[in-house]
């Protein structure tokens, strides 16, 4: 069944790329088909699954891919993975339900969007190590050709420079994932044998490399100060609907594989590199934040809000992988809210440069300054604008809050000045969000404005479907904190049990 | 002795005896017949390879052959390649008043790189360099009339003429160490003997660098890009890779008897590794020259093939690194190649822009291609360097893994320098679409391509039978 939910959009994704007669919208109908329909397998996986199970991963495929490197086509999940599936296979909807100027390549880029979607499904429900590799290199393919060919501005630069510092990342990454390889006997990439295995327990030095390079790698992904700086070129060249999937999808590969990956296979390692890391999650809150209120391009603001954001999460993993028993409850609060602060950035994020990118439809220009008053023709853009950023700024009621509430309850437990410090970055994201809106939609209409289109049918469909998440999760969290807090319970125990 | 098993070589000499003949007796309007006959050559061969697999491992005839998986993944590679060449230079070559005789130097040239491949005795070693040598500079000034493809001959014959007798004083030296030529006995004469470091470590020197001629490193890979660039463009896909395959496997069977105690020769190994892969994708960064810059890059690729080198007999995934990740190479590159040959050489980065509008098929071969030779999942070349890296790390040369991944981040800048123009830039010629050679070249160049990601993929086959095999029997 999981299989199935990865390989549809590929097949999606041959279809367009292989039949060169197709029209706007037969290429349009058949990519909303290949992404739906795993989003609804998805959603089936999500009612069959137990929360009451005590395997760390179910629905489990295992099937032989190269036996004699140990690699195997094995796909499962927990309610972790499943929760960011799910969140990426409706993001993948939005993207491409979502109008944005297609060059005259409709096929093309719809087929790259599926491939993506293939990708980084197959990254959220694999429970192999090298196939976990393989989606997130094949992510930076499909990213690269979406931000090169259908970005504008310095659209190629952008693309290049992305896909040199990510691939360096995995590059890094991959020769510490052949160290935890290395460890196992008989070798295999089985994450359930690495998990119960801990690897690199005991092994001194190379343990600390071996981790150091994986947290590097996912660290450039995530991204993390001060290895981030590819990111805000990709986010303001690529166009909207990639910029979405790029926020919302590819950077909760970083942490997601934080959790599964270090936190789960090097235990007493991560423990270690805890601290370090934490305190680097503080500095990209702080500086994501302040630089991001030093933005005057709409998107390159948002972009570093990404920055700010995921700093909340990595905080949150580092806080539940530091060795403090004693606050062994506050450390499932951490990383509980790492997980929800993951899916939370996906729909807050993404309905945010969705909207970035009907801006650029329309006047193709992101400079706030250029912009005011837009309340008056567009209500329904500054509706959509206000909700996200008051969830993105954190207010109570709204799903940004529930995940840094608990991220920041655990992390008071176990590095309260760290804590104080992140709060800072609470502080300024309030600020630039309430400046964004003042700036865009208050005060007067220059005169360039006039006939500012409002959402249209598909745009206002799609940001309801987000934000009516984004709400459901700040009022009634509980039927997403069902699925996540077995998962981290299992995982704090499984990783617990394992360690000497 | 068994003369079935050298059957697979025998075949391809055969082979090339016999196309030789029909082009010197054929009238030109036959002549054409030529590279089916060398293909069918091809076939037997490979038939031939395929029916010995059931054989038990051995050194055969007379000790001087090893018969095992090494020799029969190294013999499968090298016929592939040469069938794609042969469909590759079929319509290039078509105006070539010498055309008929191209498939026969090729075959000649394959069965050499074969009995490198499988060499078990010095002397055989030498025999087939010259073999591989004398052919190539043929196969490279094939366009008497080009001064481009006479200069890499040139260049090619002027370094290989120096090499060979370098290659030759090491293995004369060795023989006057160890009074034998065969690596078996050798192995065991030096283990009982203990000769002098200093003359076994000039013999290693001597061997290494005789042999980095073909393999294409540091310091003798100074033809690599003159050939890639000047040659006819199907001969530069076959100097650049099945050459490379013979010699590779040549050297790590010689030094894996000598006593790494004696002389260190893993460390040195390692050292040309390092300077080979770092020379080649330093001098590729800025090449506007697409063939010359897969000559490069073709250098910086050696330099990984030498890391499987270093670490035989410390690694079990030592033999399949090294036969897999030459596989995926050879797939690669000719892949990229047969698109040049395809698009009639068309070679200046600049006349690729926007390719992909109107060649899609070729464009997303080259780009395949290049995307395997940086060592994306799942491609042939991902698989190659996971398994390079992973015996590099088990052996103990992590340094060397951690400057091979630098470089694959160095290579693919200028990787991507040609791919993303093939997609993101505007189509140069609006009127119509590049012009291409013809059937024979396109197949050519796809079946490439196709094996590029068909191996990655089902990369089990290729690399289950050859794990912990060693490298002699």
């Amino acid at each position: 069944m999981l299989t199935l939910v990865i390989l549809i959009p590929l097949a999606g994704a041959a279809v367009l790329a292989g039949s060169a007669r197709l029209d706007e919208r037969a290429s349009r109908a058949i990519a909303v088909a290949a992404a739906a329909v795993p989003l609804g397998l998805l959603l089936g996986a999500w009612l069959r699954f137990d929360t009451t199970s005590d395997a760390l991963f179910q629905q489990v495929t295992d099937a032989a891919w190269i036996p004699t490197l140990g690699v195997g086509w094995r796909l499962g999940v927990d309610g972790i993975a499943l929760a960011l599936a799910t969140l990426t296979a409706l993001l993948f909807v939005a993207a491409i339900v979502y109008p944005v100027d297609l060059k005259g390549r409709h096929r093309q880029y719809r087929a790259w969007m599926l491939f993506l979607q293939f990708a980084s499904l197959g990254l959220f429900l694999t429970i192999d190590l090298l196939l976990f590799y393989v989606f997130f290199d094949l992510s930076l393919v499909g990213m690269y050709f979406l931000i090169g060919r259908w970005g504008h501005g310095a659209a190629r630069t952008s693309a290049l420079k992305f896909f040199l510092y990510t691939l360096a990342g995995s590059l890094v990454m991959l020769l510490g994932f052949l160290v935890l390889y290395l460890g196992t006997d008989p070798l295999t990439f089985d994450m359930r044998e690495l998990i119960a295995a801990q690897p690199l327990a005991g092994a001194g030095a190379r343990a600390g490399f071996a981790v150091g390079a994986i947290l590097f790698g996912l660290a450039v992904k995530t991204p993390l100060v001060p290895v981030h700086t590819w990111l805000p070129p990709a986010h303001v060249d690529a166009p909207g609907p990639a910029s979405a999937i790029l926020a919302g999808v590819l950077l909760k590969m970083g942490t997601y594989g934080m959790i599964r990956i270090p936190f789960a296979m090097a235990r007493e390692t991560f423990a270690a590199w805890a601290l370090p890391l934490a305190i680097v999650a503080v500095i990209s809150i702080v500086y994501g934040a302040l630089v991001a209120l030093g933005q005057t391009d709409l998107k390159r603001r948002i972009a570093y809000t990404s920055v700010n954001h995921m700093g909340y999460a990595v905080l949150g993993i580092a806080v539940a992988g530091a060795a403090a028993p004693q606050a062994a409850g506050a450390q499932r609060l951490a990383v509980t809210g790492a997980v929800v602060e993951m899916v939370a950035h996906g729909l807050i994020t993404g309905a945010l440069f969705l909207l970035a990118g009907s801006f650029w439809q329309r006047t193709q220009d992101y400079q706030m300054g250029h912009y005011g008053g837009l309340a008056a023709p567009a209500p329904r853009l500054t509706g959509a604008m206000t909700l996200a950023a008051f969830a993105s700024l954190g207010l109570p009621g709204l799903a940004g809050f529930v995940a840094e509430f608990q991220i920041f309850v655990g992390t008071f437990a176990v590095y309260p000045v760290l804590a104080g410090v992140g709060l800072l970055g609470v502080l300024i994201t309030a600020a630039l969000f309430l400046q964004l809106l003042q700036q865009l939609f208050f005060g007067d209409t220059p005169q360039s404005l006039t006939g500012f289109a409002d959402l249209d049918v598909r745009e206002t469909a799609v940001m309801v479907g987000l934000l009516a998440l984004v709400v459901a999760i700040g009022v009634w969290p509980a039927w997403l904190l069902e699925l996540v807090t077995p998962a981290s319970d299992l995982l704090l125990d499984a990783v617990a049990g394992s360690a000497p | 002795m068994n003369i079935g098993h050298l059957g697979p070589e025998l075949t391809l000499v055969v082979g090339a005896v016999v196309t030789l003949l029909a082009a010197a007796f054929l009238p030109r309007r036959s002549q054409w017949v030529t590279t089916p006959l060398a293909l069918a050559a091809l076939a037997g061969s490979a038939l031939w390879t395929l029916s010995l697999t059931g054989a038990t491992a051995q050194l055969t005839f007379d000790r001087a052959w090893a018969l095992d998986r090494v020799t029969q993944g190294a013999e499968l590679t090298i016929v592939a390649v040469t069938a794609v060449t042969l469909a590759l230079a079929h319509e290039w070559m078509r105006t070539d008043p010498r055309a008929g005789e191209y498939p026969a130097i090729v075959l000649f040239s394959a069965s050499g790189a074969m009995a490198l491949a499988g060499a078990a005795d010095t002397m055989e070693i030498v025999v087939g360099m010259l073999l591989v040598s004398v052919t190539g500079y043929t196969l490279a000034a094939y366009h008497r009339q080009s001064p481009a493809a006479v200069e890499a001959g040139m260049k090619y014959f002027l370094i290989g003429a120096l090499t060979n007798a370098v290659l030759l004083i090491g293995v004369i030296v060795l023989f006057g160490l160890t009074g034998t030529t065969g690596l078996a006995d050798t192995a065991a004469a030096v283990t009982a003997e203990r000769p002098d470091a200093v003359a076994l470590l000039a013999v290693v020197v001597a061997i290494s660098v005789g042999l980095a001629f073909e393999i294409g490193a540091v310091p003798t890979h100074a033809w690599v890009p003159d050939v890639a660039q000047g040659a006819p463009a199907p001969s530069a896909a076959f100097l650049t890779v099945v050459p490379k395959i013979g010699a590779v496997i040549a050297l790590a069977r010689v030094l894996h008897v000598l006593p790494p105690d004696v002389v260190d020769w893993r460390a040195l190994v390692a050292l040309l590794a390092a300077a080979t892969m770092t020379v080649g994708n330093l001098a590729a960064l800025w090449q506007d020259d697409l063939r010359r810059l897969l000559g490069w890059s073709s250098v910086s690729q050696a330099g990984y093939a030498l890391m499987a080198v270093v670490v035989v007999g410390r690694s079990a995934m030592a033999a399949p690194a090294l036969i897999y990740f030459l596989a995926g190479y050879a797939a690669a590159n000719v892949a990229a190649f047969g698109v040049v040959v395809e698009l009639r050489g068309r070679t200046r980065l600049d006349d690729y822009r926007g390719m992909a509008a109107r060649r899609p098929l070729l464009t997303a071969t080259l780009a395949v291609a290049l995307l395997s030779l940086v060592g994306i999942p799942p491609l042939a070349g991902f698989v190659g360097k996971l398994v390079l890296f992973t015996a590099t790390i088990e052996a103990g040369y992590s340094w060397l893994a951690v400057l091979a991944v630098a470089n694959t981040v160095v290579s693919l800048f200028y990787y991507l320098r040609v791919i993303g123009p093939l997609y993101f830039e505007a189509e140069r010629t609006i009127d119509r679409p590049a012009p291409v050679l013809g059937r024979w070249a396109a197949a050519g160049a796809i079946s490439a391509g196709v094996a590029t990601v068909v191996a990655g993929i089902a990369a089990e086959p290729l690399l289950g039978g050859l794990t912990g095999a060693p490298l002699l029997p």
